[in-house]
């Protein structure tokens, strides 16, 4: 019952967007979308929908439009996708969460935490204090220096919520923001609501000898240091990447770090998966080379950490000079996150610090179990005739879809090959994908229009269902 | 200007967004700060001291226990379930069929509901009349979308009255407010900090102005179950041609007495919600799922038991009609005099007719009220919070003379506020 329902409100939704581009009353309203969005604006399914107005509606003036600053940014590549995934009868390997549980303990943290009465209310804004301070001496190990949990850490409504302060902090009206391509959807349109000017530099194929992994793919030295000039606020990198799977190696971070350090920018680095590491690969934090502590924020995500995307808690933690401001715009955004929620994850890192190191500990117990899907992953799709690129790091995985050479001229839709694809294999394969060319600016589609996404982190019974529908595939 | 130490200063230009300019100091800060220092008897808290009622707790821990798919990612704009369940009991209050999908937004907590309408719908320039006195994040919220604020108190209508009932608007002066750049204004009712629940015929006068000149109206109703004395809470966006023009926002932390859970709501129509949605999408994403699926329960079994007895909107004003009472009554036998709450959390009392011998140098140079709350906690070990920081500049003076007290907490917080009060009357 409540997945029909859960169908009904996405597929929903995904009306809205695109019935507002065709219906809207607000002749002005449009026009100025059509000037001023990118190319994001347009990324929707062409769902047919025949909802009308009412007439109240109808009667809007144009001062009850919206604020320029939300000009383009309606669309939505999840909204649109993830509504025709909810049929229960795909397979959904598409949107990016587990169908695995997480670990008991964290479950079972949060219903003792909101069994103690104090827990059921407010607790400190930045952060709730179990929950800094056992991040401080979490990330106080790694990163090998003393991080001050209150001015240095930042706990937000999900990795989402940090990228959001973080932009909302620090980037201003004609900033330049470095973004890498492929990166995860969200980037571009909260460097433009902060009035940013975002910048793409894709990541590239390397030629010659290829590994069949997200190694294969680096970013052009010369072409970087182009992207810099004076008016670059910013460099946004994402290791391990979504979608590609890429950890950035410490001499790619050091090539980076020096650019930052010479043209004087800061770094946003998010590092959600910083744990799903596979093995003979290693994760660095581009924070503690030198130079960067003092200009870098880097991201963290409870929902990724534990596998609870549902909890929505994140963190950014940096040098106080920069966690302040990211601070300022949660005291006038949320004011304060979840408190049992904080508790919770606050236990769960208790719990793992203890073990780090050890194979108990989440940190290891589940990149072990995910690196298990992810090679069973790649041989289901090279057997159906696919191209996988291997993940060094991460829950997805690319998959090049070239070789199989299918044939979509019966779509009429003015869309990059991979939506084509993307729409075709959920229509008539019942297994859904999301296509890559979403994570990536104009000029480069024509590099990633035959990748689809992923996602693996999926109990096996999901990993049987897909396995069956890729052995048959040659079949239909 | 941001003072940076020299060592520090690793860019040579502006690191931080204009945005946060003018926004970053938190009032609240040091009061709680000073609360805790003196380990005062806290009723400067705006939140419950006691738990949320059983079967919201309960509620909480079956969605805990509910399944792989409650700490998962729910649907972008508000879970399914709480959406259905916040349309259809809002559908039955207010007489008008509200469209789950369309017009609910759930926020984290009413907090965010407030950031993503002045994000989605105030421009730079944009007026936002905001009535005063008000809770302060309206005005850093409007500062920093670029909006303008325009200030209009309302005052007592008599003087050395003692009920919210008699802080009105005047007409004319909040006529006067509306120019053709006023884009909203924005109401609170129950109101924090006064307790004022602002009368049909007063909310027919603003929205007379909202349909005049072409405004929106964001009615923060936050408090909205928590009114005494047979006063009745109602909404301005069901008033005639004010559902197209107002964002109604609601709270689950309040409704449930569960303010750490921040689940928040706006009930609005569509064209209205479709801007907020896109401000949300670009902010949070979404909510957390389990507070989501426990706050629709508790809806599910209020919408059943609404009206009767067992109905937590009927006992819990009923327990702090109480907790008012007894709480004004220790602040008389002081010489405080209090302004009795129609609805709400909170209750002001004019502190203007004890004279008080503050002997604190460090505190010389800020308003009367600040003066008193500081003495108050640290000589008495009562912590209250200051009236004043809910009013702008311009007005701030007039309303030096009033602090804030937060009545709903446990019997043991009041009975041991009545223990210094009294000791204080005692020793006068």
């Amino acid at each position: 019952m409540k997945s029909c329902r859960l169908d009904q409100a996405n597929a929903k939704d995904g009306c809205v967007d695109r019935s507002r581009l065709l219906k809207s009353t607000d002749k002005m309203s449009v026009a100025r979308h059509v000037l001023k969005c990118s190319r994001f604006a347009f990324h929707s399914t062409t769902l047919n929908c025949s909802r009308s107005f009412s007439t109240s509606q109808c009667k809007m003036t144009s001062r009850h439009k919206n604020s320029k600053r939300i000009e383009g940014l309606d669309k939505n590549v999840w909204v649109a996708f993830t509504s025709v995934a909810a049929d229960p009868s795909i397979v959904n390997l598409g949107q990016g969460f587990p169908d695995i549980p997480p670990p008991s303990y964290v479950k079972e943290a949060l219903a003792e935490a909101s069994s103690v009465d104090r827990m059921n209310q407010y607790t400190r804004g930045f952060g709730h204090p179990s929950l800094v301070k056992a991040l401080s001496q979490v990330y106080g190990k790694v990163c090998g220096r003393q991080i001050d949990p209150f001015k240095e850490i930042l706990v937000t409504v999900g990795g989402y919520g940090s990228l959001f302060s973080t932009m909302q902090g620090l980037v201003d009206e004609g900033d330049e923001v470095i973004i890498i391509e492929p990166f995860f959807d969200c980037y571009v349109p909260m460097v433009r609501m902060a009035g940013g000017k975002p910048v793409l530099i894709p990541l590239r194929l390397k030629s010659g000898n290829k590994t069949g992994t997200s190694a294969d793919w680096f970013l052009d030295p010369e072409e970087l240091s182009s992207k810099f000039n004076s008016k670059t606020k910013a460099i946004i990198i994402n290791t391990p990447n979504n979608p590609i799977g890429k950890i950035f190696s410490r001499d790619e971070l050091q090539m980076i770090a020096d650019l930052c350090i010479k043209h004087d920018t800061l770094c946003f680095s998010d590092e959600v998966y910083e744990w799903l590491i596979y093995r003979g690969h290693q994760h660095v934090k581009i924070a503690t080379l030198p130079g960067m502590w003092d200009r870098t924020i880097t991201i963290g995500s409870a929902g990724k950490t534990f596998s609870v995307t549902g909890w929505k808690l994140g963190w950014s933690v940096g040098p106080e000079h920069l966690i302040k401001h990211l601070q300022t715009v949660m005291q006038n955004t949320m004011y304060t996150c979840p408190t049992p929620l904080q508790e919770a994850v606050a236990q769960g890192f208790q719990r793992n610090l203890e073990l780090m190191g050890q194979p108990e500990c989440y940190f290891s117990s589940l990149p072990e179990e995910l690196e298990l899907k992810r090679d069973r992953m790649a041989a289901i799709l090279q057997e159906a005739g696919m191209t996988p690129v291997i993940p060094e790091g991460g829950y997805f995985m690319l998959v090049d879809i070239t070789s199989l050479n299918q044939d979509l001229s019966h779509m009429e839709e003015d869309e990059a090959y991979d939506y084509k694809f993307v729409k075709w294999m959920i229509k008539e394969k019942k297994l859904a994908a999301i296509p890559v060319t979403a994570f990536v600016g104009e000029e480069s589609k024509k590099h990633f229009e035959k990748y689809i996404r992923l996602c693996f982190i999926k109990q096996d019974s999901t990993l049987d269902a897909a396995e069956a529908i890729l052995k048959n595939w040659r079949k239909v | 200007m941001i003072n940076v130490p020299l060592l520090q200063i690793i860019m040579s230009r502006r690191i931080h967004a204009r945005r946060t300019e003018g926004v970053d100091k938190n009032v609240w800060n040091e009061f709680t700060q000073l609360a805790a220092d003196y380990k005062a008897v806290n009723l400067g808290h705006g939140f419950p001291d006691f738990s949320p009622p059983k079967f919201v707790q309960e509620a909480f821990c079956d969605a805990v226990n509910g399944g792989a798919q409650m700490h998962q990612y729910t649907r972008v704009f508000g879970h399914p379930r709480l959406v259905q369940s916040l349309a259809t009991f809002f559908s039955r209050v207010t007489g008008h069929e509200i469209d789950p999908l369309e017009d609910v937004l759930v926020t984290v907590g009413a907090y965010q509901a407030l950031f993503c309408a002045f994000q989605a719908l105030i421009d730079e320039g944009d007026e936002v009349i905001i009535v005063e006195p008000y809770f302060n994040c309206y005005q850093t919220m409007v500062k920093m979308v670029g909006g303008k604020e325009v200030y209009v108190p309302l005052r007592p209508k008599v003087e050395e009255s003692q009920s919210s009932a008699v802080w009105t608007l005047s007409a004319e002066e909040l006529a006067s407010k509306f120019t053709p750049r006023t884009k909203a204004i924005v109401i609170n009712t129950p109101n924090n900090p006064l307790g004022k629940v602002y009368k049909t015929e007063e909310l027919q006068m603003i929205a007379d102005l909202c349909i005049k000149h072409d405004v929106l109206c964001i009615s923060d109703e936050v408090y909205e179950w928590l009114t005494y004395d047979g006063n009745k809470h109602v909404k301005i966006a069901s008033l005639p041609s004010m559902w197209e023009r107002t964002i109604t926002i609601g709270s689950g932390g309040k409704t449930f007495s569960a303010t750490g859970w921040k689940v928040g709501w706006v009930i609005s129509s569509g064209h209205i919600i479709k801007h907020m949605k896109t401000i949300f999408k670009n902010s949070v994403y979404h909510c957390p799922t389990a507070a989501q699926e426990a706050v629709a329960c508790a809806f599910e079994r209020e919408y059943k038991l609404f009206g009767s007895p067992e109905s937590y909107f009927q006992q819990l004003p009923a327990m702090l009609h109480h907790r008012r009472r007894k709480l004004a009554s220790c602040l008389q036998s002081v010489g405080l005099q209090p302004i009795m709450p129609e609805g709400g959390y909170f209750m002001i009392a004019d502190i203007s007719s004890v004279k008080v011998d503050f002997n604190d140098d460090s505190t010389k140079d800020e308003s009367y009220d600040c003066r008193f709350v500081k003495w108050l906690t640290k000589e008495k070990g009562l912590a209250t919070i200051p009236v004043s920081i809910f009013y702008s500049p311009e007005h701030r003076k007039e309303f030096d003379k009033y602090v804030r007290f937060c009545f709903v907490k446990e019997e043991a917080t009041l009975d041991a506020a009545e223990q210094i009060l009294r000791k204080w009357s005692q020793g006068k």
